[in-house]
């Protein structure tokens, strides 16, 4: 139930949607595909499903060269954004559509229709059509016809866009328990950088066709290899300044030291919200800041700490500790950056 | 003419289907007074020709009625009408079908150009349609020579007329599919696709069954003009009694020979057809309606 995908490229009328783009896949591997809209995520995906054929490169699904092959012959699983229900068909024909087209017997069908209809928890609504549940419901509806078959893998095309933030977060849940019922190779795609970190197990972060990264959750969030994932993924401050002495950059007050660079080298550093600590009293290595502006932000409060001329810093701090510490605008704060990464601008 | 039954068919249904709230009306006197024109309007041009075509058709009788309509040359209109809508329905169901799935589900160079080409035979009026046919099958036509020698007959003939038909016809179903097809998309065959189903299953399992109803409004006011057609038809048939009159050209020839009650009663039969037509036509409006609704976009009904 592996994926292979080998220098696959894919042009529209000149624009290269997807450039050489390879990577792996291990059998029950839950993958996202992360990546602003236009950066190629979707197409790729449609080409795995066959709905696109590539320009170059190759795709293996379990092994075999499929780069060719129809759809139907794939047999993979695809969940549209849309849903893309048989509208003129109830739940329980949408789902048993690849198997009446596969010449599956009827007692068959019956049970695994049954079976899926478990899975998704829809039992009792099998004789409804799409127009009468809700989208969450849909969207369910979605991936138990494309696990009908018992597709060799599994692509959701951002299965959860189209949804509230409510019905998104239990529907975030249930695919990952469902992942861990079934164990089908998964492979999703999504523009919500809060989704691909919680499901995935591997996320891809892909950029003007390109996959920019790949790693574990952690690893695109704590190490973005790029300036692109440092933006994409998370909150980022980000400055520029120059390698001034060997080792350093020097922005305002604040020291950050890098190593490997020649001095007058042009530097992009990035450091997260909750990576700048604030405290009400001075501490070793920190600069005195003072508090421009607080923002609610549900359980944290975001500062705006104006450091020095013209150059100002965001910081997350807990509610509590910003009650605690009576941070306030105006009050003055020491501040240190506990974790950045630095990039060479060129 | 078709086009005229729509404008009347359409404009009450959509005055009910609005409920405007009262801050919007006008004053009770000026509703009344457009209500009325309108009604005025209907009436007079509409419901007492109607009526009086059957008046007419009656007036000496039923047995008189009977007698018209069953003479050899009413009967062989009847046939020739019957047949030329037997082949140039189905065809242009299928040339409509195909144009709409072309043009709502693939983008193509000259896609544009297609378009505007489906709508000639709108634009084109009916007789020049007609001399169409005979610039190229005629004897002094492109083609007419090459036929002459061959001893096939087009113009003056059954085949010209079907042609002609055909020609006039053939927009119907597909401005009918192209508004509805473009609405639903390609998700839903592409999801047909990849869960297994063949190009064929796919168009009969999911596309067909969400056009069915756009389909049969198209099929049937494609029918209703194609048995109704008199323009094109009139030049290419050469007025052969028994052999080259379809209904309309039938009743023509009875008028012009003052044979008023026959003339009607053959009038008679097309209007029937007329009234049929616009009570399935109101049904598939319907169907479509709610099959819209359902899909959470608006009516895509009257795009004629």
């Amino acid at each position: 139930m592996s994926i292979a995908v080998r220098h696959l490229t894919k042009k529209f009328n000149g624009f290269t949607a997807v450039d050489d783009v390879s990577f792996n896949v291990e059998t029950g591997e839950l993958i996202a595909i992360l990546g602003p809209s236009g950066s190629g995520k979707s197409t790729l995906l449609r080409i795995i499903a066959g709905l696109e054929i590539p320009n170059t490169g190759e795709i293996h699904l379990t092994g075999i060269e499929t780069t060719l092959s129809s759809p139907q012959e794939r047999n993979v699983g695809f969940v549209f954004q849309h849903y893309a229900l048989f509208k003129h068909m109830t739940l329980y024909e949408n789902i048993a559509f690849a198997l009446k087209v596969r010449k599956v017997s009827r007692s068959e069908i019956t049970e695994r229709v049954n079976e899926l209809l478990e899975l998704v928890q829809l039992k009792g609504l099998e004789h409804r059509y799409p127009s009468q549940i809700s989208g969450g419901q849909r969207q369910r509806v979605a991936v138990a016809r494309a696990l009908a078959a018992r597709p060799r893998v599994l692509l959701l095309d951002e299965p959860f866009g189209a949804l509230d933030a409510k019905v998104r977060e239990e529907l975030r849940k249930w695919i990952l328990q469902l992942h861990e019922q079934t164990h089908v190779t998964t492979l999703f795609v999504t523009h919500d950088q809060h989704e691909a970190l919680e499901i995935a197990n591997k996320i891809f972060v892909m950029n003007k066709g390109r996959i920019e990264q790949e790693g574990t959750p952690r690893e695109i969030f704590d190490r973005p290899l790029t300036p692109f994932v440092a933006e994409f993924v998370g909150e980022s401050n980000f400055i520029e300044a120059e390698v001034s002495e060997p080792h350093l950059v020097r922005w305002g007050p604040i020291n950050f030291s890098v190593n490997g660079y020649p001095l007058r080298e042009k530097m992009r550093i990035y450091f997260r919200p909750n990576d700048v600590y604030v405290s009400s009293a001075p501490e070793q290595n920190h600069v005195k800041a003072t508090i421009a502006k607080t923002r609610f932000k549900g359980p944290l409060i975001e500062l705006t700490l104006h450091i020095g001329e013209g150059k100002h810093v965001i910081a997350h701090v807990p509610k509590g500790v910003s009650f605690t510490s009576g941070f306030t605008e105006g009050s003055e704060v020491y501040v240190g950056i506990t974790e950045y990464h630095s990039f060479s601008k060129s | 003419m078709i086009g005229l039954q729509y404008a009347a068919g359409k404009l009450p249904e959509h005055d009910l289907m609005v409920t405007r709230s009262s801050r919007l009306s006008e004053p009770r006197w000026v509703r009344w007074i457009v209500i009325g024109i309108s009604l005025l309007f209907v009436v007079v041009f509409l419901a007492v020709p109607l009526a009086l075509v059957f008046v007419k058709a009656f007036e000496k009788g039923t047995e008189a009625y009977f007698m018209a309509v069953t003479t050899p040359d009413a009967l062989a209109a009847i046939k020739l009408t019957l047949l030329t809508a037997a082949i140039a329905v189905p065809l242009n169901v299928v040339f409509g079908i195909s144009a709409a799935w072309l043009i709502a589900k693939f983008n193509f160079p000259g896609k544009n150009v297609l378009t505007t080409l489906i709508d000639l035979p709108f634009t084109v009026s009916p007789v020049i349609s007609g001399m169409l046919f005979v610039l190229l099958f005629g004897l002094q036509g492109v083609f007419g020579r090459w036929l002459d020698e061959h001893n096939v007959k087009i113009i003056f003939a059954v085949p010209g007329i079907v042609l002609s038909t055909i020609f006039v016809t053939f927009p119907f179903v597909a401005r009918e599919l192209i508004p509805i097809m473009q609405l639903s998309g390609t998700e839903e065959e592409e999801a047909a696709v990849v869960l297994g189903a063949s190009g064929w299953k796919t168009f009969f399992k999911v596309t067909l069954p969400n056009i069915k109803w756009g389909l049969m409004y198209g099929i049937i006011v494609c029918n209703a003009r194609a048995m109704g057609e008199f323009g094109a038809v009139s030049v290419v048939s050469g007025h052969i009694r028994g052999a080259t009159n379809t209904i309309p050209l039938q009743a023509e020839i009875l008028y012009n020979e003052y044979h008023i009650t026959a003339a009607f009663s053959v009038a008679s039969l097309l209007t029937f057809l007329a009234v049929v037509t616009l009570i399935i036509k109101k049904v598939a409006e319907i169907k479509i309606r709610r099959q819209a609704s359902t899909t959470n976009s608006q009516s895509f009904t009257g795009t004629l």
